[in-house]
C-alpha cells in the first residue's frame, strides 16, 4: 500500500496545530498528540495497513466539527474521519500529515418517532443500538453488518454498508431520510428530514457511500420498520455449487423471496462448524441458509414452498429450523463463520466483490483455480441473493511475502468479478484497498467525471484524500490535486 | 439521425446523442431533452431558445434476467412496455411509476426515462423503495459530450461515487439518459385494499400510522377526504372519507395478514373490502393525482412531511386556498389542488410547509407561473452553491435542460 510522502510543512507545524485544535474544543484531552494514544487510531478493519496519524482530535457537537474543518481548510491541513474504524478496506486509515476527526463522543440518539417512523441519532451511534432503541415496540433499524455492534451510523452512511438482509430491506442509503453533513470549509449542509423524496438533485445519495471523501456526517435520521411476526431458517446441503446455484434461481424465479438467501463453500462449512457447532453437514459442497418471515403459518406456507423446490434439486441435507434455538445456532455459524477461518489460518484477507448471481458457479470454479495458482487456500461465503461474495483468502503475514501474494490474489479475483457483470465492491468499499483497481471497472473518462464531482465538494481534497482514486493523475486537468 | 414528426432530432445511440450535444456546445445552443414530453409540465418550462432532442429512439428492452433480479433498457423505452416485459415473469418495477398524462393533458408514451428524470415514486414507495432505491444502473452522456456509466446491474454495489442518485429528479440537467437498470422483484400475486370509512384527516393519518407500524406489510396508505372521494372513478368511495390500506402477496397469506391488520388498526370505524378492479382503479388515480387533474385550470402542489404533520398542515392550506387535498405515503405526500391564485399560492404554501421542515414542489401550473415561481423546493445558502457547482460538474456549458429546476441553473 503506497501512500504519497506527507506535506513536511504542515508536519513542521504539529505543535502548533495541535495547541489551536485545543481552542477549538472545550476540553484539552479532545486534543491527542501523543503517540502511545495515537497509537489506538493506526489502523482499521484492514489491519495489514497501519499509518499513526499526526493528530486526533475528538468533537461532541456538529459546531465544533464545523470550527475543527474550517480551521483544516483554512490551513491547508488534510482530515480524515473515523467512527468506530471497523472498515475493511482502510477507509478510516490514518495519513502521516493528517488529523483524524473522531466522532465516538457524539453518540446520543436524538429522537425516536414511532408514529412517523424514523429514529434521528449522533453520528457516533452504534448500528446495533439505534435498534436497541427501537426494540421494545418490536420496530428494528434493518441494516444489519456483520460489524454492527461495533460500527457507527456514521461509517454506514460512509460506506452505505449493507448486511445479510439487503435483499428485503435494502442498504443504508435506502433507510436514510435525512442528513446533516459538515462540508471540507466548515459550512454544514442539512438535507432532508423526517419526510420522503423531497426534491432537487439527491445529495444525501451522493453522499452515501462517499467514503468520507465529501464530508462529515455530524447528525443522521433513518427510517425504522415495524419487526416481522417471526422468522426462521432452513438449512439445505449440496454436493455442488452447481446444483446449489440452480437451486438459488430456482427459488427466487418462483416468486418467492427470502429475507436472507446465504451461502457457504465447504472450507467455510467446516471451519464454521468446527468452531461453533452450528449443525451444520460437513459432507456437502455447499450449504445454503434460507430465512423467511411472517406469521408461524406463514413461515410454515413459505418454507414448505422452498423444501418442494429444494428437493427437485437434490439436496443432500435438509434442515427446517424447528426452533428459535435452532435458528439462532445456525445463524452463529453464520455469523461467526469469518472468526471461524480466523482461527484456522493465522491470517485472512476479505473479499468482497459483487457478481450476477447466474454467474456463481462459474466465479466459485475460478476462484479456486486463482487461489491454487498462489497456493493459498480460500473459503467463501456469499449473499446469494443480492450476489454479494466474500472470498476470504487465508495467508500468514508472517511468512515473507505472503500478504503481497494474499493482495495479488484478491485483486485478480476482483477483476474476475467486474469481468463477469459485477462490480469491485458490495458493501466493503473502495478505501486504499480497491484504490488502484479503480481503473478496473470505470473507464478514465468516468473516473474524471468522479473525480470532479469530488472537486465540488473538496476543491483542495483535504478530505480523506488518497482514497477512492488510484493515485495516478487524472487524464484532465487537475489543479488541486497536482498542487500538492 | 431521424427526426421525429416534429422536426425534433431523436438519437437513437449514445455516439449520436455525443454529437447532439457537441454541437450544442460548440453552437452555444442549448438543448431542451424530453423521452415522449408527456411530462414537460413538472419543473421549470425549457428554456426559449433551447433546440428540442427527443430521447424516445433509445428504446428497448436491452437484457433481463428475472433470476438475478434486474432489468436493462434504453432511457426511451416506453413505462408500459417495462411493465409488460416485467409482467410476463410476475415481476414489477418497484416504486410503481406514476404516469402524469391525466394531470397534464398530454398524449403519446410515458418514458423510463421520463419517469427517472421527476423522480417522483407512486403508492408503493413507502414499501418498495423510491426510484432512487431501484435504479442500480446508469449510462449517460453529460454536457461535455462524453458517455459514462454508474453502478451496473447488481444490487450491492459501492463502487465509487453512486452517480445513479443524481439521474433521479435531476431532470436530465446533469446528463441525458441512455441506458437504466432497475433492481425489481416479483409482483404481488393479489392485491387487497382495505377502505376505513368517514374518518376525519386527523384519525385517518392516525390510523395509516398504525397499518404502517403493523408487521402486516401495508404496500399502500393513503387518505382521500370526502370531498376527493366524491371525485374517484371508484363509485362506491364516493359517500364519504375513504382512508385506504393496501396489502400484496400470495393469495393464501393475505386473508391473515387482512384479519389482524383491521384488528390492529383500533377504529370503530366501518371497514369496507375494495375488489380487484376497485383497487387497481383507486391506486391508480392516486398514484397518477388524477383525483386532481380536472379542472385543468388549478395549480398543483406536492407536499412532503412527516406523515403526522399532514393533517394540520393540509388544514390550514385548505381555508387559505380553498383547495382540494389528499394524502399518500401514509399521510406523509400531501396532494393540494389550489384555486386561481397568480403566484399558485406559493407564498402561503411555502410558508405553512416551512414550519413543518418538509417540502414543496409546484407540480402544475401555466408556464408563465412556473417562469415566474420557484418550482422546486427553494435550495438554502449551502445547498445552493453544492447544487450549482454540480451542474457545472456535468454541464459546463450549460446546454442540458438549463433551467429546468432553477432560474439561471
Amino acid at each position: 500500500m503506497q501512500l504519497p510522502e506527507p506535506n513536511a510543512a504542515v508536519l513542521a507545524r504539529r505543535a502548533v496545530i495541535a495547541r489551536d485544535l485545543r481552542a477549538l474544543v472545550p476540553q484539552p484531552d479532545m486534543v491527542i498528540e501523543a503517540e502511545d494514544e495515537l497509537r489506538a487510531y493506526e489502523t482499521d478493519g484492514l489491519s495489514a495497513y497501519r499509518q499513526l496519524p499526526m493528530i486526533v482530535v475528538l468533537p461532541e457537537t456538529t459546531q465544533q466539527v464545523s470550527r475543527i474543518m474550517r480551521y483544516c481548510h483554512d490551513n491547508g491541513i488534510k482530515v480524515v474521519a473515523r467512527g468506530a474504524g471497523t472498515s475493511l478496506a482502510g477507509g478510516a486509515l490514518p495519513l502521516a500529515d493528517a488529523v483524524v476527526i473522531g466522532i465516538s463522543k457524539m453518540n446520543k440518539v436524538l429522537d425516536v418517532d414511532f408514529e412517523n417512523r424514523t429514529a434521528t441519532v449522533q453520528p457516533g451511534v452504534t448500528n446495533i443500538a439505534i435498534t436497541q432503541a427501537v426494540e421494545h415496540e418490536q420496530f428494528f433499524f434493518a441494516p444489519d453488518p456483520s460489524s454492527q455492534i461495533a460500527c457507527t451510523i456514521a461509517g454506514n452512511v460512509a460506506m452505505n454498508s449493507g448486511g445479510a438482509h439487503c435483499l428485503k430491506y435494502g442498504v443504508t442509503g435506502n433507510n436514510l431520510l435525512g442528513l446533516e453533513v459538515v462540508l471540507p470549509d466548515g459550512e454544514v449542509l442539512r438535507l432532508g428530514g423526517p419526510h420522503l423524496d423531497g426534491g432537487g438533485y439527491d445529495l444525501i445519495g451522493l453522499l452515501t457511500g462517499s467514503e468520507g471523501t465529501l464530508g462529515v456526517v455530524t447528525e443522521v435520521t433513518v427510517r425504522i420498520l415495524r419487526s416481522p411476526e417471526g422468522a426462521r431458517p432452513i438449512l439445505l446441503g449440496f454436493q455442488s455449487n452447481e446444483t446449489a446455484g440452480a437451486c438459488v434461481d430456482a427459488i427466487i424465479g418462483s416468486g418467492i423471496i427470502p429475507v436472507a438467501l446465504e451461502f457457504m463453500d465447504r472450507p467455510a462449512i467446516h471451519a464454521a462448524e468446527n468452531f461453533v457447532h452450528a449443525g451444520y453437514p460437513l459432507d456437502v459442497e455447499a450449504l445454503l441458509i434460507i430465512e423467511v418471515e411472517g406469521s408461524e403459518e406463514e413461515i410454515d406456507r413459505l418454507l414448505g414452498w422452498i423444501r418442494e423446490i429444494a428437493e427437485r434439486h437434490n439436496p443432500s441435507f435438509l434442515k427446517v429450523s424447528g426452533s428459535a434455538a435452532e435458528s439462532l445456532a445456525i445463524w452463529k455459524g453464520r455469523k461467526s463463520a469469518f472468526g471461524a477461518v480466523g482461527r484456522i489460518s493465522p491470517d485472512y484477507y476479505c473479499m468482497d466483490g459483487t457478481i450476477p448471481t447466474g454467474q456463481l458457479p462459474h466465479v466459485l470454479k475460478r476462484i479456486a483455480e486463482i487461489c491454487d495458482g498462489y497456493g493459498l487456500p480460500v473459503a467463501n461465503i456469499f449473499h446469494a441473493g443480492d450476489g454479494n461474495l466474500h472470498p476470504l483468502i487465508m495467508y500468514d503475514a508472517n511468512k515473507a511475502g505472503d500478504l503481497e501474494k494474499a493482495e495479488d490474489c484478491g485483486a485478480e479475483i476482483l477483476k474476475l468479478c467486474v469481468e463477469v457483470g459485477g462490480c469491485l465492491t458490495g458493501e466493503h468499499g473502495v478505501g486504499v484497498e480497491k484504490r488502484d483497481l479503480m481503473p478496473v471497472q470505470f473507464t478514465a473518462v468516468e473516473l474524471d467525471q468522479q473525480r470532479r464531482v469530488k472537486d465540488v465538494f473538496d476543491p483542495h481534497w483535504l478530505m480523506n484524500p488518497h482514497k477512492i482514486f488510484p493515485l495516478t493523475e487524472r487524464t484532465a486537468a487537475a489543479p488541486a490535486q497536482a498542487a500538492e | 439521425m431521424p427526426l421525429d414528426t416534429l422536426g425534433d432530432p431523436t438519437p437513437a445511440t449514445p455516439e449520436a446523442l455525443c454529437d447532439l450535444v457537441r454541437g450544442a456546445v460548440d453552437a452555444g445552443t442549448p438543448l431542451a431533452l424530453a423521452g415522449s414530453g408527456t411530462r414537460l409540465g413538472l419543473g421549470r418550462p425549457p428554456a426559449a431558445n433551447a433546440r428540442r432532442v427527443s430521447l424516445r429512439a433509445l428504446s428497448g428492452v436491452r437484457a433481463y434476467s428475472p433470476t438475478e433480479l434486474y432489468i436493462t433498457v434504453g432511457a426511451g423505452t416506453p413505462v408500459a412496455e417495462v411493465a409488460a416485459a416485467l409482467a410476463e415473469r410476475d415481476q414489477h418495477l418497484l416504486f410503481e411509476p406514476p404516469d402524469h398524462r391525466a394531470l397534464f393533458g398530454t398524449t403519446g408514451e410515458p418514458t423510463i426515462g421520463g419517469a427517472v428524470s421527476c423522480g417522483l415514486s407512486g403508492p408503493a414507495r413507502i414499501a418498495g423503495g423510491s426510484v432512487r432505491d431501484t435504479l442500480i444502473g446508469v449510462q449517460a452522456v453529460t454536457g461535455r459530450a462524453e458517455a459514462v456509466r454508474s453502478g451496473g446491474r447488481v444490487m450491492k454495489n459501492v463502487t465509487g461515487y453512486d452517480l445513479c442518485k443524481l439521474a433521479v429528479g435531476a431532470f436530465g440537467t446533469l446528463g441525458a439518459l441512455t441506458e437504466l437498470t432497475f433492481k425489481v422483484l416479483p409482483r404481488p400475486r393479489r392485491r387487497v385494499t382495505l377502505a376505513v370509512r368517514g374518518l376525519d384527516d386527523a384519525a385517518a393519518q392516525a390510523v395509516l400510522s398504525r397499518g404502517l407500524g403493523s408487521p402486516f406489510e401495508v404496500d399502500g396508505a393513503a387518505h382521500l377526504p370526502a370531498a376527493t372521494a366524491a371525485r374517484s372513478t371508484v363509485a362506491s368511495l364516493r359517500d364519504g372519507a375513504a382512508t385506504l390500506l393496501r396489502l400484496g402477496g400470495f393469495a393464501e397469506s393475505l386473508d391473515y395478514r387482512v384479519e389482524e391488520l383491521c384488528g390492529h388498526l383500533e377504529t370503530e370505524a366501518e371497514i369496507a373490502r375494495l375488489d380487484d378492479a376497485e383497487t387497481e382503479a383507486v391506486w391508480a388515480e392516486i398514484r397518477d393525482v388524477g383525483l386532481l387533474a380536472a379542472p385543468a385550470d388549478r395549480a398543483v402542489w406536492r407536499l412532503s412531511v412527516a406523515p403526522t404533520q399532514g393533517p394540520a398542515l393540509a388544514a390550514e392550506l385548505r381555508e387559505a386556498l380553498a383547495a382540494v387535498v389528499f394524502y399518500d405515503w401514509g399521510g406523509g405526500l400531501v396532494w393540494l389542488a389550489v384555486a386561481d391564485r397568480p403566484d399558485a399560492g406559493a407564498e402561503v404554501v411555502r410558508a405553512a410547509v416551512a414550519r413543518t421542515g418538509g417540502s414543496a414542489m409546484l407540480a402544475r401550473a401555466p408556464d408563465a407561473v412556473r417562469a415566474q415561481v420557484p418550482v422546486l423546493p427553494p435550495l438554502d445558502r449551502v445547498a445552493e452553491p453544492v447544487s450549482r457547482r454540480l451542474k457545472a460538474a456535468f454541464d459546463p456549458a450549460g446546454v442540458l435542460n438549463p433551467g429546468r429546476m432553477y432560474a439561471e441553473m
